[in-house]
């Protein structure tokens, strides 16, 4: 092997014949046989010939710009520079009494809105409407028919006011619900299909999703047979069919229905589009598909349009629970990897997911 | 033959030879005669000054280098091809700026130069790396390299001009020299 410096040594020798007849034949001979050493060869003078065109570009440019500066560009200018057009000049002319004209528009048209309404806030903000239950409404119109019962059966009056769904996240007593529905809470108890009541605190709400995550602390309570259902990761399809169990009651009510946009309320990529029929109460429940997986948990649903309810997308469901502190648990959250609702028909499904899905009672 | 260039207009036929002949006179003679029809297309098209001097420097250089190239075949007028090939160019830098979308206010006729401009850019690009290279050789290579390469100066006279005590020792230096703005033009290529 030659080193670099004596292969341009050579190589310049023949470029610029300085060897004698022997040595470069000895030169060409060598190109023709060893393959790598003619690609090096080529290699250089390629360079060479770079190196060439660049010093030529260069003195090219410099002539060029000694002719510039020799060329007279007044003249140019004036022959070829486009004069504005008519309606620029018309433009340049009339800019004020135009800048009046349209600031006179802008404020008639705002004081239109202002005096015909357009402006107060609720009549559009609340396009949105969370589905958490207002008790006060309902125990108004029952008021009779509850107090004969209290009266019969001494149980401790409800007086909770507000109430939404939940289902369990794992089998020792995390439960997963809207943000929304234990915002405020002075105290939250949940209640499942048995009518046995438990008290839950919230140990994380991630607003942003709004989701929230609830612990039973009852000393009553048992740890649940292991969870039937598992959280669907990837995205749900459109057009698939769904359903949805929750407490819009004080009984468990099915819903059915099918995924319709793969974005929530004004484009919002965290949620669905679900078309279910959904009511105050439905809040926090679980969206399943037809093998049993979570999508999602029904948030919300638009007051001014038909079939459009909302559900948080399951994947930001759990990336919230991973961005719980672990330590701060005093159990582990340990998430269901296991589906055995999978074969199972609707009805069966149902059934068997009923005592993981829980009624939240709000007190504040 | 050059007196003549200078007072009667010539042909494009001799403007081609005259730069093949690397005649100063036609240059003057062709960057004067097509700069204003270059200007009126790019002031009229969101350019400056700055931009129809860089733009029609770099049509000539592109027209320089296909004629000498030799395989330069008379199939259009020159002006036609000067205009195509500064159309296309500005069109690229618009886009590049994206101020507006491939459309210019046109005020000759043209046709489609993107083979002769794909050549272009890379040989601009190879121009840029070896400036690039050049600077980073730093004194007195970068004067002898220029000096032997580019300006075909003898060895002789560039041993006298660096002081060198005879011709063989600044040949020693000029190897050394070379191997280096290789190595630094070749380490560029990889990026």
């Amino acid at each position: 092997m030659k080193s670099e410096i004596e292969l341009i040594k050579e190589i310049e020798a023949y470029l610029f014949q300085e060897m004698d007849a022997q040595q470069s034949s000895a030169f060409e001979n060598e190109r023709k046989q060893n393959s790598s050493f003619d690609q090096k060869v080529s290699e250089h003078l390629n360079f060479l010939q770079s190196l060439k065109s660049y010093g030529d570009k260069k003195e090219l440019k410099a002539a060029m710009d000694t002719i510039h500066d020799d060329i007279d560009l007044d003249a140019i200018r004036a022959e070829y520079q486009e004069k504005p057009s008519k309606v620029v000049s018309l433009w340049k002319k009339s800019k004020r009494s135009l800048a009046v004209a349209a600031s006179i528009a802008v404020l008639v048209t705002l004081s239109t809105l202002f005096f015909t309404g357009q402006f107060d806030g609720e009549n559009h903000v609340s396009n949105y409407s969370e589905l958490k239950r207002d008790m006060e409404t309902i125990k108004r119109s029952q008021k009779a028919l509850i107090r004969n019962i209290n009266n019969a059966t001494n149980q401790p009056q409800d007086i909770s006011q507000f109430g939404g769904t939940g289902f369990a996240l794992s089998s020792n007593g995390y439960l997963v619900t809207n943000y929304h529905v234990v915002k405020d809470a002075d105290s939250i108890y949940v209640q499942n299909g048995k009518g046995e009541s438990f008290k839950a605190e919230t140990i994380y709400i991630d607003p942003t999703y709004d989701i929230a995550v609830l612990q039973i602390i009852d000393p009553l309570f048992k740890n649940l047979s292991p969870l039937p259902y598992t959280f669907k990761k990837s995205n749900a399809e459109l057009g698939e069919d769904v359903y949805t169990i929750g407490y819009p009651k004080d009984d468990i009510v099915y819903g059915k229905g099918y995924l319709s946009s793969s974005t929530g309320f004004g484009g919002d990529s965290t949620a669905y589009q679900v078309s279910i029929p959904v009511n105050p109460g439905n809040s926090g429940g679980p969206l399943m598909d037809n093998r049993g997986n979570v999508i999602g948990i029904v948030s919300g649903k638009q007051t001014l349009a038909d079939g459009a309810a909302f559900a948080v997308k399951s994947d930001f469901v759990l990336k919230s629970i991973d961005n719980i502190p672990q330590d701060s648990l005093k159990q582990k959250i340990n998430i269901n990897k296991k589906n055995t609702l999978a074969g199972l028909n609707r009805t069966a499904q149902i059934r068997k997911m009923q005592d993981y899905i829980f009624i939240v009672k709000v007190y504040n | 033959m050059s007196s003549k260039i200078n007072y009667s207009k010539p042909t494009d036929n001799e403007i081609i030879l005259g730069i093949l002949n690397n005649s100063s006179s036609t240059l003057l003679y062709l960057y004067k005669a097509y700069f204003p029809m270059i200007y009126q297309l790019i002031i009229n098209n969101n350019g400056n000054e700055d931009d129809a001097k860089d733009i029609y420097q770099e049509g000539i250089i592109i027209l320089h280098d296909k004629i000498k190239s030799g395989d330069f075949e008379l199939t259009s007028k020159l002006k036609t091809f000067l205009y195509s090939v500064c159309r296309r160019l500005w069109l690229k830098k618009l886009n590049h700026k994206s101020r507006f979308n491939a459309n210019i206010n046109d005020y000759e006729d043209h046709f489609a130069v993107e083979p002769d401009l794909a050549n272009h850019e890379e040989k601009d690009q190879q121009f840029l790396m070896m400036d690039k290279a050049l600077l980073q050789l730093g004194e007195p290579c970068k004067t002898i390299i220029e000096d032997f390469y580019i300006h075909n100066k003898s060895m002789q006279d560039i041993s006298e001009k660096f002081g060198y005590t005879n011709a063989d020792n600044a040949k020693t230096q000029k190897y050394k020299c070379l191997q280096r703005l290789k190595k630094l033009f070749f380490s560029k290529e990889k990026i």
